[in-house]
């Protein structure tokens, strides 16, 4: 075999396809409702808040960094529509506007302490996880908004052409976010900065603005992500969210980005985000609780970084 | 940093102790000030049943801060603490349910931590996966383990010799022993014993300490064994501490105990920072979450004020380190 070839069966993207296409071939042996159009677009319904984060984040941990405090964006931003909306009183469209800027400035801020500080992302984010979970929490004070209009729930709970809106929405963010990261100079600068951002601030690259542009973006698709949670469960409330960090996480350093920065496609978040959700739907439909699920997709994590860790120091000798 | 020598000056030995210690002193005079204020505003404040709630109540957050600051001076981090410490409530309350002596409830829990850490700490020093992603794992485990297992349900019934945590030794509650003994004993053994030190070491530099002999994937283990150690004793507290056991995990637990630690001074960058540190900042949280209740401010903004004290800790540590004062 030319080493071309076996480079590429060895890719990461790779053996997760293959592991996705064997999960759903045994799940559709389990339960003949696994494989229907119905169950697959409402699962990619499902899919779709943790997906457009995932997006962003892979970008994030390509840097080498981490954002801990994406649920608690999207909290924030669920509840601060609600405030907009109902006691400010402004018109639905212009609070979901502003909503997705909060998000936007709270990821600002997180790129802020992380390079003007230069504060170690992990702990920044976990910082601003507490801080904008607590603004979410002391805003609304436990008191939920609802009540919302009908179009609202378009974003979340209707279909263009057979297909769930936020799919189409997530479809979409999920081209421009691969072309951005696969194609273009900034996505090259990303690469760079994660291998070695000191290396990359020496090449001339503008590692400090890079780094800003991304946490914001972050902070802005949590944001917009908010919306269409909040469009799909037709209500508001402050604990919106908790726990995402984990799915989205989980979900990108499965598709094979490394933790430490520098490795990682838009591609294999994709298949990382298929495997995460055919298995908890799977076992949902095999008659798995909730909760069980969750210890699956933990132990799925640990076991594919280890599996990869092996093979990795296999390839290096 | 300038590479001009400046002339020595032979620091005061206040101005020594308060390079050595200046984050416990800053969090212990911010107990003071808030004792203080909050006792002239509302004098029930300084009330002794409002005092053993703050310090009785809340010692296991701190005994399971000595087990965090150790961790993140090592280099590390753990964010499964908190389900570890619910599902060690859970196991200790079931055992004593079930009819088994009141020593087995309490040692077998610790046990079961310990285990559990070192496996941790193992896949984290050998197969080299990085604390955040195994420790990320191991949340969701024990979180979706415990959950799928107990239902969430209440655990009652417990045969009265279980609840330690509600003994009183000369009136004081048998947590705050716990919480002191364990402090002091880990500060000194932290500050005066080999492997103690080598913990200081490896966090400040792996490589180096791996060059002077230290093997750290050896301490890493060890850090973590002793990590599940104190959280098991963090559960037991936790567990016997009211009537009833809600078997879940205790939400948002694992970041209170983050906080503690390196709002007690632990640096986030590892290397640097005493327990001392973190058990005056679990005592300062509870301090702040009691007063916000008398001062009539709601108590959903706790968190908020919670994150903003973690940022502004966070910023102050990496200034100081910029200016190149820091110890």
């Amino acid at each position: 075999m030319s080493a071309a070839w076996k480079n590429l069966l060895l890719r990461h993207e790779t053996i997760l396809g293959v592991l996705l296409v064997i999960t759903l071939i045994v799940l559709a042996f389990q339960s003949d409702r696994f494989f229907t159009a119905d169950n697959l677009l409402n699962q990619g319904r499902l899919m779709a808040e943790v997906g457009l984060v995932a997006l962003a984040m892979t970008f994030v941990i390509v840097t080498g960094g981490i954002d801990l405090s994406v649920g608690s964006i999207l909290g924030l931003v669920a509840i601060l529509l609600g405030v907009f909306w109902q006691k400010l009183g402004l018109p639905l469209p212009l609070a979901m506007m502003l909503g997705i800027v909060v998000g936007g400035v709270a990821g600002l801020v997180n790129g802020l302490i992380i390079t003007r500080f230069g504060v170690p992302p992990l702990i920044a984010t976990l910082a601003t996880l507490a801080l904008y979970r607590g603004l979410a929490e002391g805003i609304s004070q436990a008191r939920s908004v609802r009540g919302y209009p009908d179009w609202f729930f378009m974003l979340g709970q209707g279909e263009f052409l057979g297909v769930p809106v936020q799919l189409w929405i997530f479809g979409l963010c999920a081209v421009i976010a691969a072309v951005i990261l696969g194609l273009s100079t900034f996505g090259r600068a990303t690469y760079a900065i994660g291998s070695n951002a000191v290396a990359a601030r020496f090449s001339g690259l503008s590692v400090d603005r890079s780094l800003l542009l991304i946490y914001t973006a972050s902070g802005l698709i949590a944001g917009l992500a908010a919306v269409i949670f909040v469009s799909r469960v037709s209500t508001t409330r402050s604990d919106m969210g908790t726990g995402l960090e984990l799915d989205v996480i989980t979900a990108v350093v499965l598709g094979g980005t490394s933790i430490f920065g520098g490795r990682g496609t838009i591609i294999g978040t994709l298949l990382g985000l298929g495997l995460m959700q055919a298995l908890k739907n799977g076992l949902a439909l095999a008659g798995v609780k909730g909760d069980g699920t969750i210890v699956v997709i933990g132990a799925v994590l640990i076991g594919t970084i280890l599996i990869s860790n092996i093979f990795r120091k296999d390839a290096d000798g | 940093m300038s590479d001009i020598a400046l002339p020595v000056r032979r620091p005061s030995s206040f101005a020594r102790l308060f390079e050595a210690y200046g984050q416990e002193i800053v969090v212990l005079a911010a107990i003071v000030v808030l004792f203080a204020i909050v006792g002239l505003v509302n004098p029930r404040f300084l009330s002794d049943t409002n005092l053993t709630s703050i310090f009785s109540g809340n010692a296991y957050i701190a005994v399971a801060a000595i087990g965090m600051a150790m961790v993140i001076i090592s280099g590390h981090i753990d964010v499964s603490v908190g389900s570890l410490i619910g599902v060690l409530a859970t196991i200790a309350g079931t055992l004593a349910v079930s009819g088994y002596p009141i020593w087995v409830a309490w040692l077998v829990p610790v046990l079961v931590g310990i285990a559990i850490n070192t496996c941790l700490g193992a896949l984290i020093a050998y197969m080299r996966i990085p604390s955040i992603v195994a420790t990320l794992g191991m949340l969701s485990i024990l979180k979706g383990g415990l959950i799928s297992a107990t239902g969430g349900t209440w655990i009652t019934g417990m045969p009265p010799g279980f609840f330690i945590a509600q003994a009183r030794l000369f009136g004081i509650p048998s947590p705050v022993y716990f919480m002191v003994v364990l402090t002091i004993l880990v500060a000194l053994w932290m500050r005066y014993s080999a492997t103690g030190r080598s913990i200081y070491a490896v966090g400040g530099n792996a490589e180096a300490a791996r060059a002077s002999g230290l093997n750290p994937e050896r301490t890493c283990v060890l850090v973590f064994a002793l990590h599940g150690f104190f959280a098991g004793i963090a559960a037991l507290l936790f567990a016997t501490q009211l009537q009833v056991i809600q078997s879940t995990v205790p939400p948002n637990l694992e970041l209170t105990v983050i906080t503690a630690a390196v709002i007690g001074g632990v640096s986030i960058l590892g290397g640097t920072g005493t327990v001392i540190g973190s058990t005056l900042a679990a005592i300062l949280f509870a301090c702040i979450g009691s007063a916000l209740i008398f001062l009539n401010v709601s108590a959903y903004w706790l968190r908020a004020v919670l994150g903003l004290l973690i940022l502004a800790t966070v910023l102050a540590d990496m200034a100081r380190r910029r200016r190149g004062l820091s110890p």
